[in-house]
């Protein structure tokens, strides 16, 4: 995923083998905590610390910061840590999570035959 | 010690400087408004600016209100924090800050509303012409530590909203920041908010209208104060020497917040 999008690594670069389970983007923390599963990729623009104590507590598989937002240094501290990747690209979140879709990775909602 | 002196507070309230603000939210009728109510203390809190605080102080000093200027700050995270200054000098260089971190962007009155800067009597001044209603650059933890460097007060601002709050953005309490309490909107109680959010458990609570419209303009915080200051709201949220905060609901509930000797005990 990583060398197919591009995405570079700004922090947790040795737990990047963890399997991924799905896909979750959402920028509200609210919602992430109650939406993503363990295991997921998250897609947000937000870089606040917060973003890796989230990512911590549900064990999601990494973090994807779209647009070349502004990640908190703290936000790496935290990270790696936990041990939560955070990755970042250009793209904006649509263009990201349409690349993640077609190399297979799917939304925690997505209906079969999606 | 000075004696303190109780005064019912409302703390967030916007003016026809917001976009989003009804017409009907000037001067004179939200001073009529803040007597009918009892409220003895205000603050003006419009989207970014602080150019109608003054004209509010005017119209509301010959009823004995006294007005804080003050400002509602979008952080880069979309979370919304009110900041209390108690000179309007200093509330003015923070607005140029602050627009200095703003996008540059043309308001655009037939989507947001129209942003009008008047007088004590309500009558027309100017338009703001600047997109006010957006998110400056700061992040959350940037304000606060801004806000910490010019002394002002700082106050995340109804924290239990689906948007543009704390918990909606940002999902738990950011560890980096010392928040001297945190507002919570009209339309709950304190206990709650405590039961939404634990973590609130010890901070000093303020209950604020947030008022778009003058029917939304509230009376339930009863601060104890020295004197009707930013500093003082502070001390009041921190429970320091004698100065406290809690909130009357109106069916006859009383929630005392924050520490101090009233501390979570009531």
């Amino acid at each position: 995923m990583v060398q197919a999008v591009p995405l570079k690594v700004l922090a947790g670069s040795s737990f990047l083998d963890r399997p991924v389970t799905g896909g979750y983007a959402s920028d509200m923390l609210s919602l992430v905590m109650a939406g993503a599963k363990a295991g997921n990729v998250w897609v947000t623009m937000q870089g606040h610390p917060n973003v890796a104590a989230v990512a911590s507590l549900l064990g999601l598989a990494a973090v994807v910061v779209t647009e070349d937002s502004p990640v908190d240094p703290a936000t790496l501290q935290r990270a790696e840590e936990n041990g939560v990747p955070v990755l970042t690209t250009g793209l904006d979140t649509f263009s990201l999570v349409a690349e993640l879709s077609r190399l297979g990775v799917r939304g925690v909602r997505s209906g079969p035959g999606s | 010690m000075n004696p303190t002196r109780p005064v019912f507070a409302d703390l967030h309230l916007h003016t026809v400087a917001s976009a989003c603000a009804e017409v009907e939210m000037i001067p004179p009728l939200i001073v009529r408004r803040a007597r009918e109510l009892g409220v003895e203390l205000l603050a003006v809190t419009d989207h970014h600016t602080v150019e109608n605080a003054a004209a509010v102080q005017e119209a509301a000093r010959p009823a004995g209100i006294r007005v804080l200027a003050g400002m509602e700050v979008q952080t880069r995270e979309e979370v919304h924090v009110v900041c209390y200054f108690d000179d309007l000098d200093q509330a003015e260089q923070w607005q140029e800050m602050i627009w200095s971190r703003l996008p540059g962007l043309a308001n655009r009155p037939e989507f947001f509303g129209d942003q009008y800067v008047v007088d004590a009597t309500g009558a027309y001044v100017r338009t703001n012409e600047r997109l006010l209603q957006t998110s400056t650059d700061l992040s959350f933890e940037e304000v606060f530590s801004l806000a910490e460097q010019w002394g002002i007060l700082a106050v995340p601002a109804h924290v239990d909203r689906p948007r543009y709050s704390l918990f909606a953005n940002l999902g738990v309490l950011p560890e980096g920041v010392a928040l001297p309490g945190v507002e919570i909107s009209r339309n709950l109680t304190p206990e709650e908010a405590l039961r939404r959010f634990p973590s609130l458990r010890g901070l000093g609570m303020l209950q604020s209208g947030d008022a778009h419209r003058l029917e939304e303009m509230t009376n339930a915080t009863l601060l104890k104060l020295e004197a009707p200051t930013a500093q003082e709201i502070r001390k009041a949220l921190l429970g320091q020497g004698g100065r406290s905060v809690k909130i009357l609901q109106a069916s006859g509930g009383i929630a005392w917040t924050g520490g101090g000797e009233h501390g979570r005990t009531a």
